[in-house]
């Protein structure tokens, strides 16, 4: 019999609590794929954040540190000053990095800390039951904004990727979606260049990934994965926003 | 050994050099700046890091991260910016993770002032962020005593996985002492086998945190960590009682106020009138013996602070209704002249007003 796919060393054998058809599991699946799959599995210690992902500490099958909500870059960046030598991330979601955790992440990303975060956008909180976010689009309704998201009552969304990439200390910033195959392919690629960035010590590295809540969106998983390509990518454009290693 | 003279700051600072520290992520505030600067220029040349955090609040965050994988690591603030490092600390009592904290504790509440003061009492001894908790501090009342304690405060923490903290006021920070720094012996703490530092060559994944999402599991964590504070308290405990035996009045004060009050102690004495001093060293655990050694004996303690009175509900739990615990302090970074803890005496002891 030929083994055709398995589960990857990256993640342990512990059950996900995400709700169905959410897409942290994949995006999850792509991170233990490519520490598994660069044989630096035991040189990685994670930092799981405040949120959703919170208890990523008991699926990433590496060292692993729960942060305080939004300071994962700011405990990654004393985990790396430490261990230069061994690979750190961290796996935030937009409430924990656009909103409460701006600070730490703009200045891990401006002091060019060897660190690749993970950030997992889905325009929505979705542990605390379907808030809104920075990342929100104009009009989408959730339980803080019921009428939609008003530019002149809640303000604009933020696009973290293209502000971080402003920086001089981000070496590599993209933005990945997970809507359809393709482009989960093109997930774990972005997730790889990323480590491998650290890797170089080339500096900072952030991977947007667009993620789904169907619960917290209200609608089914096929249709979460639908809305977000036709809703979150017009706002959330997909690329490559900085790559220092191919300028060099 | 020679004798350096050095400022309180940066003795804290080199002392903790000595103790082993080699990382140190910190932010700017009076009156403990001394502090930072000290570190930075001087950790790169033991071969160790410090770097300037965008926050308080980072810096301790990074300093969680650091103590996350094993070595010796520190912070420092003042009032202000040690309040922002309370979620931080209540993490690293959650996850267990050692560490040491300074806070030079200036005139509050809210932006205050940068003059000496001890108003953070009830946030450093009664636990500062949320959940139940303590922490050891330790508060020195000289330079020298810095040194001391500075070694200790890394090695109770380490032995007890617990951060730890050195709270002086700005007056100890900002004065200059002649200090001796000594090769301390390595004292026995435990292995660190907890610490996250990748998995290579030592068994399957470890995890760093303080999250429990079962209440029967929270509970018994948090059963885990009362066991650990009664064992500080058994073993931890540090004061010092200065003319206590033939006392009629004992004045209670710690750090530099000690220091004035000793002069008054010494002035009262002359006087004829028998006073004494106990000074908590440890203000958590907050030292009992020494009251139930003397509250059947003396007529009245008077509990001298940097504040409105804070330490007084500890002095009074200790005596627990023995004697009454008379107070006086001043506030807003206003330091007690010795005169005026005199004249308390003697209003206490019912003298004439000198």
């Amino acid at each position: 019999m030929i083994t055709v796919y398995e589960k990857t060393k990256g993640l342990t054998d512990k059950p996900t609590h995400y709700c169905p058809g959410c897409t942290h599991g994949i995006i999850h699946r792509i991170v233990g794929e490519v520490l598994a799959e660069m044989d630096i599995l035991e040189d990685t210690i994670g930092v799981a954040s405040v949120g959703c992902s919170v208890l990523s500490y008991e699926y990433f099958n590496c060292d692993m540190t729960q942060a305080a909500h939004g300071r994962a870059p700011a405990v990654a960046t004393g985990i790396k000053r430490v261990l230069p030598d061994r690979f750190v991330f961290t796996y935030q979601g937009d409430g924990d990095l656009a909103s409460i955790g701006m600070s730490e992440v703009i200045h891990a990303a401006a002091r060019g800390e060897k660190i690749t975060v993970i950030f997992v956008n889905n325009a929505i909180y979705g542990m605390t039951g379907g808030q809104m976010a920075p990342t929100t689009l104009i009009g989408q309704k959730t339980v803080t904004s019921p009428e939609g998201r008003n530019p002149n009552i809640q303000g604009m969304p933020i696009r973290i990727s293209e502000m971080i990439s402003t920086l001089d200390g981000a070496a590599y910033i993209e933005r990945v979606s997970t809507h359809d195959v393709p482009h989960i392919a093109k997930v774990k690629k972005a997730i790889r260049k990323a480590f491998e960035t650290q890797k170089k010590g080339i500096g900072f590295s952030l991977i947007e990934v667009l993620s789904t809540c169907p619960t917290n969106w209200g609608i089914d998983p096929i249709e979460s994965l639908e809305w977000m390509k036709n809703n979150m990518i017009p706002a959330y454009p997909l690329g490559v926003y900085k790559n220092i290693g191919e300028r060099e | 050994m020679v004798k350096v003279l050095m400022k309180g700051n940066e003795v804290i600072a080199e002392a903790a050099v000595h103790a082993g520290c080699k990382y140190f992520f910190g932010y700017p505030i009076t009156p403990q700046s001394e502090l930072v600067a000290y570190m930075a220029k001087r950790l790169p040349e033991v071969g160790g890091l410090f770097l300037q955090a965008e926050s308080e609040i980072a810096a301790i965050n990074m300093v969680y991260g650091a103590a996350g994988t094993g070595v010796r690591v520190m912070t420092s603030s003042s009032s202000p910016g040690f309040s922002l490092k309370q979620e931080g600390i209540s993490f690293l009592v959650g996850s267990e993770l050692p560490a040491v904290i300074c806070n030079i504790v200036r005139g509050g509440p809210g932006l205050g002032n940068i003059q000496p003061a001890q108003s953070d009492y009830f946030q450093v001894t009664k636990g500062g962020g949320h959940g139940d908790y303590h922490i050891p501090v330790l508060a020195p009342a000289s330079l020298q005593e810095i040194v001391d304690l500075t070694q200790d405060a890394f090695d109770i923490a380490d032995r007890y996985r617990t951060p730890v903290i050195i709270m002086g006021d700005g007056m100890l920070g900002q004065m200059m002492e002649p200090v001796e720094f000594y090769e301390a012996k390595p004292k026995e703490v435990p292995k660190k086998d907890w610490a996250t530092t990748g998995t290579r060559g030592d068994g399957g994944p470890k995890i760093i945190t303080s999250l429990e999402l079962n209440a029967e599991s929270l509970e018994k964590h948090n059963h885990h960590l009362q066991a650990k504070f009664k064992q500080i308290k058994e073993n931890e405990v540090r004061f010092e009682a200065y003319e206590t035996e033939d006392a009629d009045y004992i004045l209670v004060a710690f750090g530099t106020v000690a220091r004035i009050a000793m002069n008054a102690i010494r002035k009262a004495r002359q006087e004829g009138i028998k006073v004494g001093l106990i000074r908590p060293i440890s203000l958590w655990p907050f030292p009992e013996k020494p009251f139930i050694d003397t509250r059947d004996k003396v007529k009245s303690y008077i509990t001298v602070e940097m504040s409105a009175g804070q330490m007084i509900e500890d002095v009074r739990l200790a005596v627990n209704g023995h004697a009454p615990v008379d107070f006086f302090g001043r506030t807003g970074g206003v330091v007690p002249t010795q005169e005026e803890i005199y004249h308390k005496i003697i209003s206490v002891a019912g003298g004439v007003e000198v």
